[in-house]
């Protein structure tokens, strides 16, 4: 397998992991919001549904975001893949 | 005096704008305290803010087509961050979405999640690759993708419709804010929105807008969180609002259950002015089936991602790292606001409908609330409204109406904050409606010109003609929106989720799979997006005319419709026709490499 291809199979699977988190809090949580909702976890005493819906999944994508970008750059730097000064 | 020096001094530049701006809060309220009227109040606010985005605006003057298109790709990541914030934060998000969540509680609240969930893919599948791309325009890129005009045509005719349905309602939310703030008739209003409008975009292009729309985010998240603080410790509900409200959501939830929800009788209704809603939805319950918050909230990420004025504030930022970071910049601006909504929404109501509270009216007698100040200016600007249904003398829960679009509006005054705190709200939904229009306006005349014009028509254009046409452009559209605008068909929010939806049937596949399907190819591409388009914009039609719809799809969610048809389109039509060629495949080879040179030259 060629370098490139490589990079491309780490870029792919870092993809399939970013996608799947997204998935969980923007999908998948609220295919469960009337039980949650009744839930006893009850962060800042918001119920917990509610809480996802205003704080908690927004947060999550901010730091998700940021964490894939932090590893997709360190996957380029394994390949020598990142940009110098004077490319663009 | 904008290049290179005026980069390294941004953070100096905007921090003696941001304290410049909070001197002339206290100015105004000390103005307040000395009696100057609200109107006056008003008046300063909203024309000081435009006046200083329209001086930013002819700073940044420019005749290089990198600059106008790309801002001259050297846009730092933080600001970038803040650009695209006031970019996408617009007149739905700033005055109109608290009003949604306020009025419909869990099902509206699908917009805060879907709005920022489109950001991971934003990040993920499509910004460091169209950064790498070098592109001007989104039709730029699927253009030289798939090769063609007929795809480059249909991604400009995509993108057309949804900004230009996108930008009526940022239109009119700066006339709504004109014709309050201003005290001047809405048809006339919407004129002056246009105008400053134009200011901050025609003479520098995306350069101006740039710097624009940071200024603006600077003033919007000001003026949303000020408020938010404000009355939550006036209230004593908690100094620090978003970790503190539990309290007052459950006793909201009390309160409801105490007054009950009476639904008004047809005849009732019909003697409320029109756009004009009571609350009739729990405001914490889980209120709505998985599928339909679900369903919207793909449908706002799906379009966030194919949003051709979000996408094209990543070709500014100076590499493809940069631009991958910016979109974290960007969610976490967003965030400020976007978690500041409910709890907005959280206070209004609780200030309305505590009777505990100095401000609250409900359980008040009729004529009490009449007489209130600021119920009697609000309800001339025809945005609320009470009327004794039950004929007890007494306000009911059911008997108080507001428009959606006043509740961000007219909160601070409902809460008894002083009038300076209102005329900051209205100059914060002006910047955050302006900011959006700019990016929308450019967005379709740089398509128009660059790839119309320019790629298509005469490609042998010079520099100065091309940005001529780019400018007479802008301001055609700019008044065709206005017009429209002016006609009032649909209420802000709907014409933003309707925006989205159309962004998302004609866009979504196309862009992603140019990225990540190397054997998508130009049909099917174009029968991608033409199909998308087209069954998404039947679906609504059908649904607006009284058809029953079908998978319980709404009129704000017809997107998955148009994206459905437009993913098995496009992968049918890719599958019999011919594989891209090599040259085709090698580009996109080295779109998903940061490094090296980007696709498209510095200047095509």
């Amino acid at each position: 397998m060629s370098k490139q291809e490589q990079h491309w199979e780490k870029t792919r699977n870092l993809l399939f992991i970013t996608l799947a988190i997204w998935f969980v809090f923007s999908i998948g949580i609220f295919l469960f919001g009337a039980e949650m909702q009744e839930s006893s976890i009850r962060p800042f005493g918001y119920p917990l549904t509610y809480w996802f819906t205003c704080q908690g999944s927004l947060a999550i994508f901010v730091i998700l975001i940021f964490w894939f970008a932090g590893r997709q750059e360190k996957i380029d730097d394994e390949f020598g893949f990142t940009e110098r000064e004077g490319d663009q | 005096m904008i290049k290179g020096k005026f980069i390294d001094n941004l953070p100096k530049v905007y921090g003696l704008y941001t304290g410049g701006f909070l001197v002339f809060i206290i100015i105004m309220a000390i103005a307040e305290q000395a009696g100057m009227s609200a109107k006056m109040i008003g008046i300063f606010f909203v024309s000081f803010t435009v006046l200083i985005y329209a001086l930013i605006g002819w700073l940044s003057r420019t005749l290089q087509t990198d600059a106008y298109y790309v801002a001259g790709r050297q846009v730092p990541t933080v600001f970038n961050g803040m650009a695209t914030a006031a970019d996408w934060m617009s007149g739905a998000s700033f005055v109109a979405m608290a009003g949604g969540i306020y009025f419909k509680g869990y099902g509206y609240m699908a917009l805060l999640v879907g709005w920022t969930g489109g950001y991971v893919l934003v990040a993920s599948l499509l910004a460091p690759y169209l950064r790498k791309f070098g592109c001007y325009t989104v039709p730029d890129f699927i253009g030289t993708r798939y090769g063609g005009n007929l795809a480059r045509f249909s991604a400009v005719v995509v993108l057309t419709v949804a900004s230009f349905t996108y930008v009526t309602a940022q239109i009119n939310a700066t006339g709504t804010i004109a014709s309050v703030a201003l005290d001047i008739p809405f048809e006339i209003a919407v004129y002056v929105g246009l105008a400053s409008i134009l200011m901050c975009s025609m003479l520098g292009g995306m350069r101006a807008v740039t710097w624009t729309q940071v200024a603006q985010y600077i003033v919007l998240i000001i003026a949303y969180l000020l408020p938010v603080f404000w009355i939550s410790n006036n209230i004593g509900a908690g100094f620090f609002p978003h970790f503190m409200l539990a309290d007052e959501v459950a006793r909201i939830a009390e309160l409801e259950g105490q007054f009950g929800f009476v639904k008004n009788s047809a005849a009732d209704l019909a003697t409320v002015p029109k756009g004009l809603s009571a609350i009739t939805k729990a405001h914490s319950a889980v209120n709505a089936t998985p599928w339909a918050f679900i369903s919207l909230a793909v449908c706002m990420m799906a379009g966030t991602a194919s949003l051709p004025h979000v996408m094209m504030r990543y070709f500014t930022t100076p590499s493809v790292r940069t631009a991958r970071r910016s979109v974290g910049w960007s969610l976490f601006f967003i965030f400020l606001l976007y978690s500041s909504a409910p709890m907005l929404a959280t206070l209004s109501k609780i200030s309305l409908m505590d009777p505990n509270l100095a401000t609250g009216i409900i359980g008040k007698s009729i004529t009490e609330v009449q007489a209130l100040d600021w119920y009697q200016n609000w309800n001339q600007a025809k945005l609320m409204f009470v009327s004794d249904f039950n004929g007890n003398g007494t306000l009911e829960l059911n008997e108080f109406f507001m428009k959606g679009s006043a509740v961000v509006l007219a909160t601070p005054e409902i809460a008894g904050l002083p009038y300076v705190i209102s005329g900051l709200v209205a100059a914060g939904g002006m910047a955050a409606a302006m900011s959006t229009a700019d990016g929308l306006v450019l967005a379709i005349s740089n398509a128009l010109s660059h790839d119309v014009y320019y790629k298509i028509i005469n490609p042998k254009a010079e520099t100065a003609k091309r940005l001529i046409v780019a400018r007479v452009l802008l301001v055609l559209i700019g008044f065709a929106g206005a017009t429209i605008a002016a006609l009032e068909i649909q209420g802000i929010l709907g014409s933003v989720i309707w925006a989205f939806d159309f962004a998302m049937s004609g866009l979504f596949f196309p862009l992603v799979l140019g990225v990540w399907w190397k054997r998508a190819n130009a049909p099917g591409a174009v029968a991608g997006m033409l199909l998308g388009l087209i069954s998404g914009t039947a679906y609504l039609i059908w649904v607006r005319s009284g058809g029953s719809g079908f998978l319980g799809i709404t009129q704000l969610t017809f997107g998955i419709v148009g994206a459905a048809v437009s993913l098995v389109s496009m992968i049918v039509v890719s599958l019999i026709t011919a594989a891209p060629d090599a040259a085709t495949q090698k580009m996109v080879d080295d779109v998903r490499v940061p490094s090296g040179k980007t696709i498209l030259g510095k200047q095509h």
